[in-house]
């Protein structure tokens, strides 16, 4: 492989972002004008006065309350985004910190579920006296509305958030460590190491992610250990390389030299010298691979191969709208696919921005 | 590039693929219990187990049938599907693939169509108030998966507009405009992402180009913008293009697998995915494998050919 085209590894949504080696300015509102305050507090306040009137007020079939909320919170984004430019300089980004925001809620809610004020997320007996495809209602018992079967969807879609993330980051921390243990032995070897390894790597490769994923549900069980065991073969080809590649660069430092001269052991200058450097773009990396595998997890719970109803995850709780329930009902596919696409994304934001900043194949040594 | 890297890249070839159909035919092994269990349900007398194990040839040693099993897989026989109706694979497999190939050409090539004018006003003016509203708009795109954008697609376009069906196919032998009236919205959404992938790393390559001398040398002879951009730049920055069809190619099968589900279409994603819902191990199996064969070699092709395409690579590599 090393004497061929050296090509990006192929991941299963968006990883290869990055290749392109565009900035994720996704800051359309960024203004070349001045930032000031008063302005910045007046969009602010109007933004949460429009979106709240919102809330409370609107009564119709959920379609206008939800523009208007949205047009609001673009408002408000306005507001803030130049207030903050006002307080921290012209650099200030606030899609990164509200991504942040977002994921650090997740995380807590999906830590902290059964504590939370809920209505009932998985048994059908407990939600008989429930409303069935309850329409969202921020001010009502069920902000986020209801599904066929009564359950509420703002504690199914946090529910599904524990088995994604579980499954997912799991997943990731797996092939990090081993696809990175792999790496670091195939850079700092290389020859015929690199070479058995080169092609083990090619072959997990040669299985479009997908179909690994199905030939392997096909014959294990959908517990949540079979499904992060499965996911975290995708992740390992992406690790090894990863790993493989910085390892090669870093071979070549002093450092390196200085402690085999000084009679250090292969083992303690791959753990020493080596992996303390591999590690952060292995990380930063991952931060990307989590938002691939949560995708590739969701896929596959969509297409009823994964997390098995009635246990909550997005996938299958957007597959619940399939065929005529959201005709009637959007708000089943749209509530879990919202959510869905908020962590994509801002697991792709913030994992691009730590990879710009951590990968030393794009630093100058 | 000479002949011998071209030799090289095919042994290599030849073992992923052979390590590939091994891991195929080892999927079997990973199932829990035993295969003949799983097969006839419980309840049968060993005698009818034992029979089964026989006829799956889980007495012999496991290399003889691999083997075995690979010599049958060449000589065009997968085997025969182990739930009823008891259908030939291979014959399943030669049906549905076609409708699985169309669709993802079609989705491709929307995707070259959409991507072509969308990177160009980009990087005509980079960094502009439209520059940013695309790279946001494809970002964004990014971040949505495959089955949610096709819900999405289906929501507005079948259900609210009523403009096209949904759960329908037509074969390429019923006429083309039938068939390509059932094949739009299933290729709009393979295309969704494509597009949002190639707009930008053409643009990327584009701003880079137009800023090389001849650029400047044509806008000084007083080239037009359209004849700039189409004629000057484009050609040396659509290699990248070629190397990205390849990254792009993994992506693609597995879209086109959950649009075939989601459209209820015939095609490849389809069989899988009903084989694995009804544990068909031997459907899935011949599946895994003539889809990975597919990946495989289109990608090495993509590998070899980089060099004709771009002398640059070439003169790298000699």
């Amino acid at each position: 492989m090393s004497e061929t085209v050296e090509r990006p590894v192929v991941t299963v949504a968006t990883a290869d972002v990055e290749m392109a080696g565009v900035h994720p300015d996704v800051d359309v509102v960024a203004m070349r004008r001045k930032p000031r305050a008063w302005r910045g507090a007046l969009l602010f306040v109007l933004g949460l006065v429009v979106a709240g009137v919102a809330v409370a007020a609107i009564r119709d079939n959920g379609w206008v309350q939800l523009v208007v909320i949205l047009v609001g919170l673009g408002i408000w984004y306005a507001g803030a985004a130049e207030l903050g430019r006002v307080r921290f300089g012209p650099g200030f980004d606030l899609l990164s910190w509200l991504c942040a925001t977002w994921l650090v809620v997740l995380v807590l809610a999906a830590i902290f579920a059964p504590l939370l004020p809920f209505g009932e997320s998985e048994d059908l007996t407990k939600s008989i006296l429930a409303p069935a495809n309850a329409t969202p209602d921020l001010l009502s018992d069920y902000p986020l509305g209801t599904n066929n079967f009564g359950l509420d969807l703002l504690a199914r879609v946090v529910y599904g958030a524990r088995a994604s993330l579980v499954v997912s980051i799991g997943a990731v921390v797996l092939g990090m460590v081993v696809g990175g243990a792999i790496g670091v032995v195939a850079g700092y070897y290389r020859r015929a190491v690199d070479a058995v390894i080169g092609i083990g790597t090619n072959s997990l490769l040669a299985v479009p992610p997908l179909i690994l994923l199905i030939a392997l549900a096909t014959v294990l069980d959908p517990t949540l250990y079979n499904i992060a065991f499965a996911l975290s073969l995708l992740a390992l080809p992406s690790m090894i390389r990863m790993a493989r590649a910085n390892t090669m660069a870093f071979s070549q430092r002093e450092f390196v030299l200085a402690s085999k001269s000084m009679g250090a052991s292969s083992a303690r200058v791959m753990l020493r010298e080596i992996v303390p450097n591999v590690v952060l773009p292995l990380a930063s990396y991952a931060m990307v691979m989590v938002s691939v595998l949560i995708v590739a997890e969701a896929s596959l719970s969509f297409l009823g191969l994964g997390v098995q109803a009635p246990s909550p995850s997005w996938g299958n709780m957007i597959a619940e709208g399939e065929g005529d329930a959201f005709k009637e009902h959007p708000h089943i596919v749209l509530v879990p696919g919202t959510v869905l696409f908020l962590t994509v994304f801002s697991f792709n934001l913030l994992g691009e921005k730590a990879r710009k900043r951590f990968d030393s194949r794009a630093a100058k040594l | 590039m000479a002949l011998r890297t071209v030799l090289k890249r095919l042994g290599e070839l030849v073992l992923v693929l052979l390590i590939v159909s091994f891991g195929t035919f080892m999927l079997i092994s990973l199932m829990p219990g035993d295969p003949a269990v799983s097969i006839l349900g419980e309840g049968h007398s060993p005698a009818e187990y034992a029979a089964v194990r026989a006829d799956l040839g889980l007495n012999d040693p496991l290399f003889e049938r691999y083997l075995h099993w690979l010599g049958e897989a060449l000589s065009g026989n997968l085997g025969t599907s182990i739930v009823p109706p008891y259908v030939d694979v291979a014959d399943r497999i030669m049906g549905a693939l076609p409708v699985s190939v169309e669709l993802a050409v079609l989705g491709m090539g929307m995707a070259l169509l959409f991507s072509l004018p969308l990177a160009m006003i980009s990087a005509h003016r980079a960094g502009g108030r439209l520059d940013r509203l695309i790279s946001a708009g494809t970002f964004g795109v990014l971040s949505v998966p495959s089955f949610l954008a096709g819900l999405l697609i289906i929501m507005v376009f079948a259900n609210q507009l009523g403009w096209f069906p949904r759960a329908e196919w037509s074969r390429l032998s019923e006429g083309l405009g039938q068939n390509l009236y059932h094949a739009f919205l299933p290729a709009l959404t393979i295309a969704l992402a494509e597009t949002a992938m190639f707009t930008r790393v053409l643009r990327n390559d584009l701003i880079g180009t137009l800023n090389e001398d001849f650029i400047l040398a044509a806008k000084a002879k007083g080239m037009g913008t359209m004849h700039i951009l189409f004629s000057d730049a484009l050609r040396p920055s659509s290699f990248s293009l070629v190397t990205l069809m390849g990254i792009s190619l993994g992506r693609l099968i597995g879209s086109t697998i959950i649009v075939e589900y989601l459209f209820a279409l015939p095609g490849m994603g389809s069989l899988i995915i009903g084989a694995a819902d009804n544990g068909d191990f031997v459907m899935v199996q011949g599946a895994v494998l003539v889809i990975a064969v597919i990946y495989v070699v289109v990608n090495a092709l993509i590998d070899i050919s980089y060099g004709y395409l771009d002398p640059r690579i070439r003169r790298a590599h000699v």
